[in-house]
C-alpha cells in the first residue's frame, strides 16, 4: 500500500434536494476501504446531511443518513462541523445526529466524532491536507 | 494554496463561505459566474477588498470579458488567461473547488 494521504470531503449542500450528498458519502466510503485519513467538513446546507430524524418514507426515497452512524466503524472519526452554519440554520449539536467511534487506542471507548469548529479553524485544517474534494 | 469559485456571489454563497475560511497567502481565483464576484460595487465588493488583505484574487479573463464586465472590476483583481489558471494550479500544493 502507497502512502496514506489526508483526505478532507468537504460537504456543503442539502440531502436529498441534488445527488451531491449522497455522491459524497460514496466517495467517502471508497477513500476509508483504502485505508486513507478521511475527515469530513459540513457546512453552510451541508449541516442538514447529518440532521438528526430523517424520515424518507413518504417521499419515497432512499434515507442514507444512518450510513454516516457506520462510519466510525470504517476508522472515519472525525467529523467537522461549521459552528456559524448551524447557528444561522438556528441548528444546534442537539439536533445531529450522534456521531460515535470506539476508540481502539483507548481500550474501545465511546466517543464523539463531531467537532465543532470556527471559520478560522476551517482555513488551518484546509491547510493541512493532501486532498479536498468539494461536493 | 488555490481556492477557485464558479457561483455568483448573488445566488450563492460559495464566495462568501471561501473568504470565510481562506489562509494567509491563499490564491482565490473565481471562474464562470464566480468573476461576478469582482464587480465593484457590488454588495460584496467591500467583503473581497477586505479579503485582497490577505489572498490574492484572480479572475479568468475569458470568462469576464464574455460577461461584459471586464471594465468593472475591483482594483487589485488579478487577470489571468487559460495558460495562467493552469500555472496557479500546479504552483499550488492543492486545489479546492467551492462548488
Amino acid at each position: 500500500m502507497s502512502d496514506t494521504k489526508k483526505f478532507l470531503y468537504v460537504n456543503r449542500k442539502a440531502p436529498y434536494g441534488t445527488v451531491y450528498a449522497l455522491e459524497s458519502l460514496e466517495v467517502v466510503l471508497i477513500g476509508a476501504a483504502f485505508e486513507q485519513d478521511v475527515q469530513l467538513l459540513f457546512m453552510d446546507d451541508g449541516v442538514f446531511q447529518i440532521a438528526k430524524g430523517q424520515d424518507t418514507g413518504e417521499a419515497e426515497m432512499k434515507n442514507f443518513s444512518p450510513t454516516y452512524s457506520a462510519l466510525g466503524d470504517y476508522e472515519v472519526t472525525k467529523m467537522y462541523v461549521d459552528k456559524q452554519s448551524l447557528e444561522e440554520r438556528g441548528l444546534t449539536l442537539d439536533d445531529l445526529i450522534h456521531l460515535t467511534y470506539e476508540d481502539e487506542d483507548d481500550d474501545y471507548a465511546e466517543k464523539d466524532s463531531i467537532r465543532l469548529v470556527s471559520r478560522e479553524e476551517i482555513a488551518a485544517l484546509m491547510e493541512e491536507q493532501d486532498v479536498i474534494l468539494s461536493f | 494554496m488555490l481556492h477557485t469559485v464558479n457561483k455568483s456571489p448573488f445566488t450563492n454563497n460559495s464566495l462568501d463561505s471561501c473568504l470565510d475560511c481562506v489562509g494567509n497567502g491563499a490564491a482565490v481565483l473565481l471562474i464562470e459566474d464566480g468573476v461576478y464576484g469582482a464587480l465593484k460595487g457590488s454588495k460584496v465588493a467591500d467583503k473581497v477588498k477586505a479579503a485582497m488583505g490577505k489572498v490574492t484574487i484572480y479572475a479568468l479573463s475569458a470568462d469576464v470579458k464574455a460577461r461584459g464586465v471586464a471594465d468593472k472590476m475591483i482594483d487589485g483583481i488579478k487577470m489571468v488567461d487559460y495558460a495562467g489558471f493552469v500555472e496557479l494550479a500546479a504552483e499550488n500544493d492543492k486545489v479546492h473547488s467551492w462548488l
